[in-house]
């Protein structure tokens, strides 16, 4: 425990035996009004209280879109022409020479794009037909198109994209960034996960939002689609309200004179443990109340309509959260692995996705939140120009998808920090190298934490003798992005 | 305090001469009551109940504590506690883990061999002979094999697509991770990529010791639970006769085209890329291969890899009848023809007609041999120099004439000249009794790691171990009868600086309970647990959420006793672990863990309150104590207490729950929608306001600090 943590539990503790008086029957509801009145201002004994950043920086918060399973670049943002002149025929052997993988097989022929793109905003930049709203968001959005990651699988590259490492037990980024800054909510987790997916679960698994080796309480929180948003928030049934203060206040009453007794220390944590769930309690449903948002706000997430409904809900969600002071908020929708049947299935995605994610951004720029927002879409990695050959022949994009594909693939970003109105990076005239501005997923990182006002070499941790950090022994920043 | 008369065993000299050397003293013995939920906790992960702790209590004789704990070391319960160190640093778990994460069923098995090893004190020496070469041992009983299941909780990818030789790879990788952190406490990993200047294992060492992990195949075996073999023996005549007369009549027309797609698939793997269809066939062979029955990945391409006349007439009968179900591509219009689909289906009805025998996951020596080689930076395809398997240079090396296999690995281990293994584990065994070890980074003793707290006391309880025949039972038996384990956890002044994280051991250390105890003695105190000991992994209730985090998992709880069983036995499901287990510290379920975390989060509050099945457990503790104790509302909390925390309430303690009861009881006893809402504990003509009231304060008792603290 560091000095601040010390003497931060030493202060609340002082407080808590001044006002609570050992049998003081206090409720904690009342204890906390209290706190207000007297304006004594009660030091957070949690470590997600707030950290300064390493320097000043635009970006306060995070919403990343993760859009898992690795969408196709070339069918929403990487119009490439010359694939239909192409279509059907062998890839050229000068786009096989660096080609290393395991999976993408060469000879594979080239499957050009159904999709019709069209240039948008004053910056001309490329959408499919299936993504119009995003597209409408234009000048706002930095495409970068030359990202690249090393690893063409979806466990590994998801893990890559969001802990910085194909291994286990490493912490994600929304982990490292609230160990680095905490978080400005009291009454929230300063990291939340939404999930939201077209029929099946998210893979990948807990352990995209793990706090590997940090403490835990750096651990992405999984507010769920159904029954409870955090688990186990409601009172169980039979326990009236009336009983639920006074349960909690003689919980803490009895953990004080235990503390008295023994001098244990961690008792004081575990108090202001409680003190966060209950706020958490009264917290969340605030939140998760939509009812003060006007009907236009509804309608642009798209929240009365049953296609857009879950992602807007969840989008509505995170700006909802980033208001109340919530660092890093993550959205998985899943899963964009369209091995076939491409067509169906990404109409099927973005038709989910493509209004809320756009209402976000037009949202958050409204209410002048954009700029201090750092807001990111993508997945782990993009797909091939080939169609894909292990499910047999056919060339009919209503039948055939696109294999993984790691060596160019498009992000999004937009506001804190970001220069919208911009395309970063290209790809060969087939889409299948970088050609120019080439982005490892390890630089990207770096950039984002950049926008934060964190350096990455200096967000360390020490862990079994050394000291890790989200770029692991890479990552450089990419100035291009940059306002 | 007279030093000499603080000390007990040769442990008590050690710790005491280093608090010499500090200017400190030891602390006072613990209270009675602390001491036997303390031991009771530590040994088999409960806590005692209220005849255990007034037989102790009461019991006046010299040697009561050390009766106490070799009661304890005799108990049922001690393998399932101490089974879960191991199963931490094998990352045991019920499924494959990666994107389909799919259900192994009998990967118990290994779970139940070690809770009966650790059960009959199997010596850490033979454990771990049996743990990493059980397969090599001369003829070796289905026991010794099964014991191999250690090494098979490594993840398997079935994701179509997977490269099998990458994910094979990772599957050596895992196990020689495992390895060195089980038994060198080495964290050798990032020896895979290149050297490192500080590492006491470079990367051409990291491959010889990889080499003896790179010849092992997964492989399944039946390994008949009690009274399956016999009816199974008894069926079996007629199930061949029968299975021979289905076949014969098209005994060469299929023997002909099995012939064919054997050979068409052993094209394609030896020219992968030629022909997609076969690479495919392939492919999905090595991969899907008994998955959801947590067969061996890799079984499949094994046995066709083996010469037909030198696979077992098992070996035979599986490919045979995978073919006949998978190898229609290897001419549609003959299968159709010879109507093998239809075959296929009928054999599999006669296999359901065999009475069952319960297989278990072990490995085996390869029957192929590979030739093991660096990989350059990691990268499996970038071959580098060949190695062949052995020790790191700076042990000890190989005896001579020892062949270099795990077997031999094993041995060598134990061998009296290799100083790490028994500091290892006594180290991991420290740790379960002082919530830290001597060496703090229990995973790692290398040059990045922690030293030693206390070096010479870690010597003396290595060369113990060894001269005490191994016996893991008699190292706890002298670290839990040592003074140094019995001292009070009390906070001391003077030691709040010195000595924050209590490295010198001036004092015990208040720790809190893991996910499993948390639970277990939630269960435990409430009379719901149903202690049963063995058998497959149970699904007690969770959110029902929580599961579809993975990819298309489902948990359906099960029903009656098995909703209340120890945590052990909870299905461990790697994409989506169960929750109660992801909120209070239980380890990620993919990787080595020597040590785990004990953090303090409002998400483990809300747990406690809320979560249904404390909430169960707090009825039935109201319902245990009104049926316990008579009527006196003093009688029962300190019968609550008794239960809870095996002592007493202190009068403020008692002053302030009375009044809590008495509110709630006002509460309810005035509003009837309130007590129509509150839950009743039990019935059985008690007052339904005071039962309601008694659930009330038996959740607070559940959420207190020191219910879920050791002391």
């Amino acid at each position: 425990m560091n000095p601040a943590d010390f003497f931060a539990i030493q202060g609340r503790r002082r407080f808590l035996k001044r006002t609570a008086c050992g049998l003081g029957m206090i409720a904690l509801a009342e204890l906390l009004h209290r706190e207000g009145r007297t304006g004594e201002a009660a030091p957070r004994s949690d470590p997600a209280r707030p950290k300064p950043p390493h320097f000043p920086s635009p970006a306060k918060n995070v919403i990343f879109l993760f859009m898992a399973g690795g969408p196709s670049q070339l069918d929403l943002f990487d119009p490439k022409p010359v694939m239909k002149k192409l279509h059907g025929e062998p890839v050229p052997e000068s786009f096989l020479k660096t080609l290393d993988d395991a999976l993408i097989r060469g000879s594979a022929r080239v499957m050009a794009s159904p999709r019709t793109f069209k240039k948008y905003g004053q910056c001309g930049m490329d959408f499919s037909d299936f993504l119009p709203r995003l597209a409408t968001c234009a000048d706002d959005l930095c495409m970068v198109r030359s990202l690249v990651s090393h690893l063409s699988n979806h466990d590994p590259a998801q893990l890559l994209m969001n802990c910085g490492t194909p291994l286990y037990g490493h912490p994600s980024m929304g982990s490292w960034v609230t160990y680095g800054l905490g978080s400005e909510s009291e009454d929230l987790p300063g990291f939340v996960v939404l999930l939201s997916n077209s029929g099946k679960g998210v893979d990948g698994g807990s352990a995209l939002w793990s706090n590997g080796f940090l403490p835990s309480a750096y651990r992405g929180v999984t507010f769920r689609s159904s029954g409870d948003p955090i688990l186990h928030l409601t009172s169980p049934k039979g326990v009236h309200t009336a009983t639920q203060r006074a349960r909690l206040a003689a919980i803490q009453d009895l953990n004080r004179i235990h503390e008295e007794t023994t001098g244990d220390s961690e008792i004081a944590s575990r108090i202001a443990a409680y003190e966060l769930a209950y706020r958490m309690q009264a917290a969340a449903p605030e939140l998760l109340d939509f009812s003060k948002e006007s009907t236009a706000t509804l309608e642009s997430y798209g929240i009365h309509n049953d296609t857009t409904r879950w992602f807007g809900t969840n989008c509505l969600l995170a700006r909802r959260m980033v208001e109340r002071g919530v660092r890093f908020v993550q959205l998985y929708h899943s899963t964009w692995d369209d091995h076939s049947e491409l067509n169906k299935h990404l109409r099927i995605n973005t038709a989910m996705t493509d209004q809320p994610a756009a209402a976000l951004i037009q949202d958050l720029k409204s209410r002048g939140l954009l700029d201090e927002t750092l807001v990111i879409w993508g997945g782990e990695f993009g797909r091939t120009p080939m169609y894909e050959i292990r499910r047999g022949p056919g060339m009919d994009p209503e039948k055939a998808g696109r294999d993984h594909h790691p060596f160019g693939f498009t992000m999004l970003l937009a506001g804190g920090g970001i220069r919208g109105g911009q395309i970063v990076g290209q790809t060969d005239e087939l889409g299948y190298n970088t050609v120019e501005d080439r982005i490892h997923v390890h630089d990207l990182q770096a950039t984002i934490l950049h926008c934060l006002g964190i350096d990455h070499t200096r967000l360390t941790y020490r862990h079994q003798g050394r000291d890790f950090r989200l770029t692991d022994v890479s990552g450089r920043l990419v100035h291009k992005l940059l306002v | 305090m007279k030093r000499a008369e603080w000390a007990r065993s040769p442990i008590d000299r050690f710790i005491l001469h280093r608090l010499e050397v500090e200017g400190l003293q030891p602390s006072p013995e613990a209270g009675r009551a602390t001491i036997i939920r303390r031991v009771t906790l530590d040994l088999v992960g409960m806590p005692p109940s209220p005849a255990e702790v007034a037989a102790f209590l009461g019991d006046s004789r010299p040697d009561a504590y050390e009766q106490l704990v070799n009661r304890l070391l005799a108990s049922p319960h001690y393998g399932e506690k101490w089974a879960r160190p191991w199963l931490d640093l094998c990352h045991y778990a019920d499924t494959d883990g990666y994107l389909t994460d799919q259900a192994r069923p009998v990967a118990w098995r290994y779970r139940q061999w070690l809770v009966d090893a650790l059960n009959r004190d199997l010596p850490f020496d033979q454990l771990t002979i049996e743990q990493l070469a059980g397969d090599l041992l001369p003829n070796p009983a289905t026991e010794q094999r099964l014991a191999t299941g250690f090494l098979r909780n490594t993840l398997s990818n079935r994701e179509g697509g997977a490269d099998l030789e990458e994910f094979r790879v990772e599957q050596v990788v895992d196990r020689t991770q495992m390895f060195a952190t089980a038994w060198l406490g080495l964290t050798v990993g990032c020896a895979r990529c290149h050297d490192h200047k500080h590492d006491p294992v470079c990367q051409r060492e990291f491959y010889q010791l990889y080499a003896f992990f790179d010849s092992a195949d997964e492989v399944n075996i039946d390994a008949p639970l009690p009274g399956e073999l016999d009816p199974y023996l008894a069926k079996r005549p007629e199930y061949d006769r029968k299975r021979a007369e289905l076949l014969k009549p098209l005994t060469e027309e299929i023997a002909e085209l099995q012939a064919l797609w054997e050979r068409k698939l052993l094209e394609a793997a030896a020219q992968p890329g030629k022909d997609h269809v076969w690479d495919r066939q392939w492919e999905v062979l090595g991969l899907v291969w008994g998955g959801n029955l947590g067969e061996g990945q890799l079984e499949g391409t094994q046995i066709v890899r083996q010469e037909p006349s030198r696979r077992s007439k098992d070996q035979k009968e599986r490919l045979l009848d995978y073919f006949l179900k998978n190898g229609a591509v290897t001419d549609p219009r003959r299968f159709q023809e010879l109507k093998l689909d239809e075959l296929s289906g009928k054999l599999e009805a006669l296999k359901k007609e065999l009475p069952r025998l319960t297989r278990a996951q072990t490995v085996r020596e390869t029957p192929i041999p590979r030739e093991t080689t660096v990989h350059l930076r990691g990268d499996f395809r970038s071959r580098g120099p060949r190695v062949t398997p052995g020790t790191p240079a700076f042990l000890p090396p190989l005896p001579e004439d020892a062949k270099p296999d795990r077997l031999s690995l094993a041995r060598w281990l134990m061998a009296p000249e290799n100083p790490l293994p028994a500091r290892v584990e006594i180290n991991r065994m420290w740790q379960e009794f002082f919530g830290r070890g001597l060496v703090l980074t229990s995973e790692d003793f290398g040059t990045h790691g922690e030293r030693a707290s206390h070096p010479e006391l870690l010597d003396w309880l290595a060369v113990e171990f060894r001269e005490r025949g191994w016996s893991m039972k008699a190292m706890q038996r002298l670290i839990a009868t040592s003074a140094a384990y019995r001292q009070s956890s009390l906070a001391r002044p003077d030691l709040a600086a010195r000595d924050p994280n209590n490295a010198f051991l001036a004092r015990q250390s208040s720790l809190r309970l893991s996910a499993e105890q948390i639970r277990d003695s939630a269960l435990f105190v409430s009379g719901l647990l149903d202690a049963r000991i063995g058998g497959p992994s149970v699904f007690p209730p969770q959110p029902e959420n929580v599961a579809m985090e993975g990819f298309e998992n489902k948990w359906t709880p099960s029903s009656g006793g098995d909703r209340y069983r120890r945590g052990l036995y909870n299905y461990l499901q790697r994409l989506s672990p169960f929750a109660h287990n992801v909120t209070f510290d239980a380890p990620p379920l993919s990787r080595s863990c020597a040590r785990r975390e004990r953090s303090n989060t409002p998400l483990q509050a809300l747990a406690l309150l809320n979560d249904p099945v404390f909430f169960e457990a707090a009825k039935a503790l109201a319902a245990r104590i009104l049926r316990e104790a008579p009527g006196d509302f003093s009688a029962r909390l300190e019968r609550a207490f008794l239960i809870c925390l095996a002592r007493p309430p202190t009068p403020r303690e008692s002053e302030r729950l009375r009044a809590y009861y008495d509110e709630q009881l006002a509460i309810l006893r005035r509003d009837s929608a309130v007590l129509a809402a509150a839950p009743l504990a039990g019935g059985n003509g008690l007052d339904p306001a005071e039962a309601s009231a008694w659930t009330c304060l038996g959740s607070v008792l559940l959420n207190l600090h020191p219910f879920i603290t050791r002391e």
